[in-house]
């Protein structure tokens, strides 16, 4: 016991010297996590609080098109700015390019008419359907009416939003109009106000529901998506320290002598085990309490840890143990310290791509998807988002811990291999 | 005493090659070290005074032929044959960013001394070495005679019966090559057989008495100084050396 306490205390000095090693290990996740999370939260909140800021230039004069913006602002989503409806085409690409403006509509002038014109024909289509006369005179119906200029930063996926919600409006606006003319058709007089109003406002809510397996409402924000992953990529990092550390052993002398000595050399990985596992558990500790403690100060959303902590401890012990596996076999493998360097990182960050740390999984090719499962990374994933965003417990966990410990066996095994192969046990 | 008890070292019909078939070859080779000798191996470059070193604690396992230290065969008894002697590598082999206090602590640990042992050990070796004013700086920070010391301190830290020596004054300076021989002829008076190979012949004549001369693997001379010289009329080992191997670069 003796030797392999002061094996540890020799391995744990040695890491405590390290100061790029150290810096690799935590300063660079502690910046990561911020960073990531500080934009995706800026970008949720584009779309949530801030609303996207978005020019109306109205050119028509009738009063569909000002029910028309009424109904888009209504929606939540956009912050309007009316500008002046003389302004040309061109003049508008160039108010936002001057102003940095993400979005303009331009209204066209024949906006009421080309409604009206669409509602009559289908109100007069719903007559004939019941049975009764109605004016089925031929109107010729172009598309969406409208015209929407945006700048090329704007995303695809905030483009399709936007697009969807000026349909949405749109929709309102013209049901309303058909409505309206089909009750009057019928009944011989205009639509009770009453009655409009509430199309008009009659938004239907829909409970948005997250799927956790506790049932529970919380809804996850983007420390919980963030946090969890570049810990896990903190872990995997270590790679660089540990996987030197092995290479500087075997390549300077003091392999030579260890092999000299009536100690195994498993006292030695049992030691750089322990250690970098430790290692793994203050980076876990340092990044959760950042989430905790730092992030409300910087005014991103606060991490909230799961209920079933025990579960929290030991799928983080699972990930470590594996990250730290991983290092080894890099370390016995690797000849240089280069070669240890570069392999790690490069590997790290596919392995992270892969395992849907960098993209979630389901965003990914199909392809990339079904790959998914090579990358160890992914497995530590899957198990923390079970318990950060899904609420699960130890036993929702399972299925994701066995891979990984499958995972850990097997590196285990390959660097026990190599460590013999190599002649250095 | 039994025959095998007599002998520190024995390696019995040596047969060796690398495999990639490059550096020297060893046929049959056999040497015998008695117990309490102050074994001296000397040769030029890539004669395989290294090779055999390696080949004498187990760091490289021969084709054939035995090796055994103080009677126990290095191949068959495992890690265990390790605590009976110890080595100093030409390389510095230890840890550059530890103390010598804490490489000593370590190294203690691993020749399989308590913990009580280990920290007796490292305080009358650091003392001994005159390290002890430099016990808690960093070892990358010191010079080479001073990272000398402390690559014999952690070979001797077990106190082993056998002691390997690696050319273990290379580079350091006249005061640290008098302490280093100094410090050696010391564990020797207390019972260590010293295994010792250099470069440098005038260490035959303060440390060996009884010296090697290997070349190309295989022992082209043996004896105490003097006999050596008297057999192959020779009035300094320098020429003796020179008469036996050739003046010819070896490297």
């Amino acid at each position: 016991m003796y030797k392999l306490w002061a094996t540890i205390k020799k391995d744990t000095r040695i890491l405590l010297r390290d100061k790029v090693g150290l810096l690799l290990m935590f300063v660079m996740p502690i910046l990561l996590v911020i960073i990531v999370t500080g934009i995706q939260n800026s970008t949720f909140e584009l779309m949530d609080k801030s609303r996207l800021a978005m020019l109306i230039c109205n050119r028509d004069t009738g009063k569909l098109s000002g029910q028309f913006v009424e109904s888009l602002n209504r929606i939540g989503m956009f912050k309007l700015q009316q500008v002046s409806n003389k302004q040309s085409d061109a003049q508008l690409k160039n108010l936002m390019k001057t102003r940095n403006e993400l979005l303009t509509v331009i209204v066209p002038a024949d906006f009421t008419a080309k409604v009206s014109a669409r509602a009559k024909n289908i109100s007069g289509k719903a007559l004939n359907s019941f049975g009764l006369q109605g004016d089925t005179t031929k109107t010729k119906l172009d598309g969406l009416p409208l015209t929407l200029y945006y700048q090329p930063v704007l995303q695809e996926q905030y483009r399709v939003s936007v697009n969807s919600a000026l349909k949405s409006a749109l929709q309102i606006v013209q049901s309303r109009e058909t409505l309206r003319r089909l009750y009057f058709e019928i009944n011989e007089k205009p639509l009770p106000e009453n009655l409009e109003k509430e199309l008009l406002n009659g938004q239907t809510n829909i409970s948005q529901q997250p799927v956790s397996v506790s049932g529970s409402r919380k809804v996850p924000n983007a420390s919980e998506h963030n946090v969890p992953g570049w810990t896990i990529f903190a872990m995997f990092f270590v790679v660089i320290s540990l996987g030197g550390s092995l290479v500087r052993e075997k390549v300077s002398g003091s392999f030579i002598r260890l092999k000299t000595l009536p100690t195994d050399f498993t006292v030695g990985l049992a030691s750089k085990m322990i250690t970098y596992l430790g290692v793994t558990m203050v980076q876990t500790i340092v990044i959760f309490a950042i989430g905790l403690l730092l992030f409300p100060a910087l005014h991103l959303p606060k991490l909230h840890l799961p209920a079933d902590l025990l579960a929290l401890v030991i799928v983080t012990l699972f990930c470590g143990l594996c990250a730290v596996s991983y290092a080894i076999c890099i370390g016995i493998f690797a000849n240089t310290q280069e070669q240890a360097n570069g392999i790690g990182a490069v590997s790290i960050v596919i392995l992270s791509a892969i395992g849907g740390l960098m993209v979630p999984s389901f965003a990914m090719p199909e392809f990339f998807q079904a790959i998914a499962g090579i990358s160890p990374l992914h497995w530590c994933l899957e198990a923390y988002y079970k318990l950060f965003l899904e609420d699960g417990t130890l036993a929702d966990v399972l299925p994701n811990l066995l891979p990984l410990l499958v995972v850990t066996v097997v590196l285990l095994s390959i660097a026990f291999v190599g460590l013999k192969r190599k002649k250095l046990i | 005493m039994g025959v095998a008890d007599q002998y520190a070292v024995e390696v019995n019909n040596l047969n060796f090659r690398y495999q990639e078939n490059s550096g020297v070859n060893f046929n049959g080779l056999n040497l015998k070290i008695p117990k309490g000798e102050r074994f001296g191996l000397f040769g030029p470059n890539g004669a395989g005074k290294t090779t055999l070193m390696s080949l004498m604690t187990g760091l490289l396992t021969a084709q054939s032929g035995d090796v055994s230290l103080l009677g126990q065969s290095i191949p068959g008894k495992g890690k265990q044959v390790n605590k009976l002697f110890g080595f100093v590598p030409q390389d510095f082999s230890f840890y550059q960013e530890l103390t010598p206090a804490e490489n000593l602590e370590f190294f203690g640990a691993w020749s399989g001394l308590s913990k009580i042992q280990t920290r007796q050990r490292t305080d009358e070796l650091l003392q001994i070495l005159g390290l002890a004013d430099v016990r808690n700086k960093q070892v990358q920070q010191f010079s080479g005679g001073m990272k000398r010391r402390v690559n014999l301190a952690i070979g001797v830290i077990h106190q082993p019966k056998v002691l390997f020596l690696d050319e273990p004054t290379v580079g350091v300076d006249v005061q640290t090559r008098h302490a280093i021989i100094n410090y050696l002829l010391q564990l020797n008076a207390e019972g260590t057989t010293l295994v010792y190979t250099s470069h440098q012949l005038s260490e035959a004549e303060d440390l060996c008495n009884d010296i090697a001369l290997f070349d190309q693997g295989t022992i082209i001379a043996r004896g105490d100084l003097q006999s050596l010289m008297n057999d192959h009329q020779q009035e300094s080992l320098e020429g003796l050396f020179l008469n036996l191997t050739g003046k010819n670069f070896r490297d």
